[in-house]
């Protein structure tokens, strides 16, 4: 088992950049389709950045990288993030 | 910072003055990030125990032996230092005074924090909706806000029960061991009482109560909320 | 500006000037996860290199550790700033792995189990500079740090050195991988510090 947590502990980071709490966002897997908060999802909090992978199928959603110049959001295994205000 | 608690041999409690903090909601949690003086920095998360409108938050921190921040928050840290906070966050494992179903708290050694905050927040409201907290230590004495949970639990909203895991009272009628399925299912509601439920802990432990949970199918999967401190 | 956190040092390191820059002396060595361990049987292991024309060629377990083996002492950095000193390894050269393949591209594609990729350029592989390893410091390299076997690219910034390594691809430009796609530098060289682009 490796050291992971919630989607949750993303908030962070995230509020830097998105003025509205974006861990309550569904997002949809493009790998098996479940869509979940992405507070439910799970982090990988590897030192060079947190990668998200569904919770169900494992596969990565989403690579939040907080680089000098300004965080990299890599929504590579999101097939779409539904926000709620 | 103003002042630390000592919680339990290795846990303290910290109260925090933060300027224009804006309040925060049950189960929301902070980011601190602390810097060295040639520049080294490390951000970790810790959950707020405190509720309500203020400037006054509290942190309960637990001291792992090889980390890098707890044992600087439990140990260093004394009256008069600053630090560097981002907040509050989440708001996703959070708990309204509004909110209406009977509540399953489950906590595993400082994964008590974030309920602590649903606790208080569900005392100070008045919410007369049922709490039970089912609370995981390795011993007695490793109870975080043992007296308050003492006084809190003569509510009749508010049922609390411990799982000792190396080390329990001389008089307790279970033998020390791991969270079972059984403490599980004797501290449920029924399904018919649409329970939600909040884990919180160590990720071994919510992953291990969170697939018994499924498994007993009082819950329903998405009621179930969890929040992974890390670790093994 | 930051707050200085009285007291605080970190998790404890030494500024050393043999050094790349900004880099820190470590003796532990942390563990980075991306994601969960992949669990790769022996029996079903396999190392590749697929060239531009489709031609592939594989070694499985057995057949790697039939080819020669070299010992390498060689420090590693991390772009997370923790340097390793002097650490031990064994495994197979890439230039024993190429000496049968034929290629004109210029770029290599890592791929992982557990599907992780990085770039580099081919030349950075050639010339005793980059290992399939699968031991460290004299016993089998473990599943956390990388086993059965990992790339060991030392002169580049250690997240190049492919933990669970599954095959290289030749490919004719140098596209990003994992990391590279998000802000991490193309190329990485510690000395130069070329963490981010
Ligand atoms: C949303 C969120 C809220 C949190 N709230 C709290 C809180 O209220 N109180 C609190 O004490 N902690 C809390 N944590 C955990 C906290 O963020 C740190 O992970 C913890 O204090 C360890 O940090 P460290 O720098 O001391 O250890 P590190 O140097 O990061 O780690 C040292 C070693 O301990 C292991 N480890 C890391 N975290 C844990 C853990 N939680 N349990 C067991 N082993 C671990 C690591 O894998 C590593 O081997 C929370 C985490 C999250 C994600
Ligand atoms: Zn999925």
């Amino acid at each position: 088992m490796s050291a992971r947590v919630d989607g949750n502990a993303l908030a962070g980071i995230l509020s830097e950049y998105f003025r509205l709490d974006t861990t309550s966002a569904i997002v949809q897997c493009s790998g098996c389709g479940t869509r979940a908060a992405l507070a439910r999802e799970l982090v990988y909090p590897d030192p060079m950045g947190f990668v998200v992978r569904c919770e169900r199928c494992e596969d990565v959603l989403m690579i939040v990288v907080d680089a000098p110049g300004g965080a990299w959001l890599d929504l590579r295994g999101v097939d779409g993030v539904q926000f709620r205000g | 910072m103003v002042e630390t608690r000592i919680q339990t041999p290795s846990a303290r409690s910290i109260q925090l003055d933060v300027p224009g903090w804006p309040g925060n909601i049950a189960g929301q949690h902070l980011d601190v990030r602390l810097t060295a003086e040639d520049g080294y920095t490390a951000v970790r998360s810790y959950s707020i125990a405190s509720v309500g409108d203020g400037e006054r938050i509290e942190l309960a921190v637990d001291r792992l032996p090889t980390g890098e921040v707890s044992p600087y928050l439990v140990e260093e840290l004394r009256a008069g230092d600053q630090l560097e906070v981002r907040g509050p966050l989440g708001t996703y494992f959070v708990w309204h005074p509004t909110d209406t179903a009977p509540v399953q708290l489950i906590a595993g050694g400082s994964g008590i924090v974030p309920l602590m905050a649903m606790i208080r927040s569900h005392e100070t409201s008045g919410s007369t909706v049922p709490f039970h907290l089912l609370y995981s230590v390795r011993s007695p004495r490793d109870v975080f806000f043992a007296d308050e949970l003492r006084a809190l639990a003569e509510s009749p909203h508010l049922r609390v029960t411990y799982v000792y895991t190396r080390q329990a009272p001389p008089d307790w009628p279970i033998a020390p061991a791991r969270i079972t399925t059984a403490a599980i299912a004797a501290d449920a509601f029924s399904r018919e009482e649409n329970p939600v439920a909040f884990v919180c802990g160590p990720t071994g432990f919510v992953e291990t109560v969170a697939d018994i949970m499924v498994g007993l199918r009082i819950f329903a999967p998405l009621t179930i909320k969890t929040e992974r401190f890390g670790g093994k | 500006m930051a707050v200085i956190s009285r007291g605080f040092f970190g998790r404890k390191r030494e500024e050393n000037p043999e050094l790349p820059p900004g880099q820190y002396l470590t003796e532990d060595f942390p563990v980075l996860s991306a994601g969960p361990t992949p669990v790769v049987d022996l029996a079903d292991w396999t190392f590749s290199i697929q060239t531009e024309s489709g031609e592939v060629h594989a070694w499985n377990w057995e057949q790697l550790n039939a080819l020669p083996q070299e010992d390498i002492h060689t420090d590693i950095h991390c772009v997370t700033r923790w340097s390793k000193l002097g650490t031990t390894w064994s495994g197979v050269s890439l230039d024993t792995l190429f000496a049968g393949v034929d290629t004109t591209n210029a770029y290599v594609m890592v791929h992982s189990y557990g599907g992780y990729t990085t770039n580099m350029p081919l030349a950075d592989l050639m010339d005793g500079k980059a290992w399939i390893a699968t031991s460290f410091e004299g016993e089998p390299l473990d599943p956390e740090h990388g086993g059965p076997a990992r790339l060991l690219v030392p002169h580049l910034y250690f997240w190049k050195s492919a933990k669970w390594v599954h095959g290289l691809r030749m490919v004719a430009t140098d596209d990003p991988g994992f990391w590279e796609q998000n802000g991490y530098h193309i190329y990485g060289d510690p000395w130069l510090e070329q963490r981010y682009w």
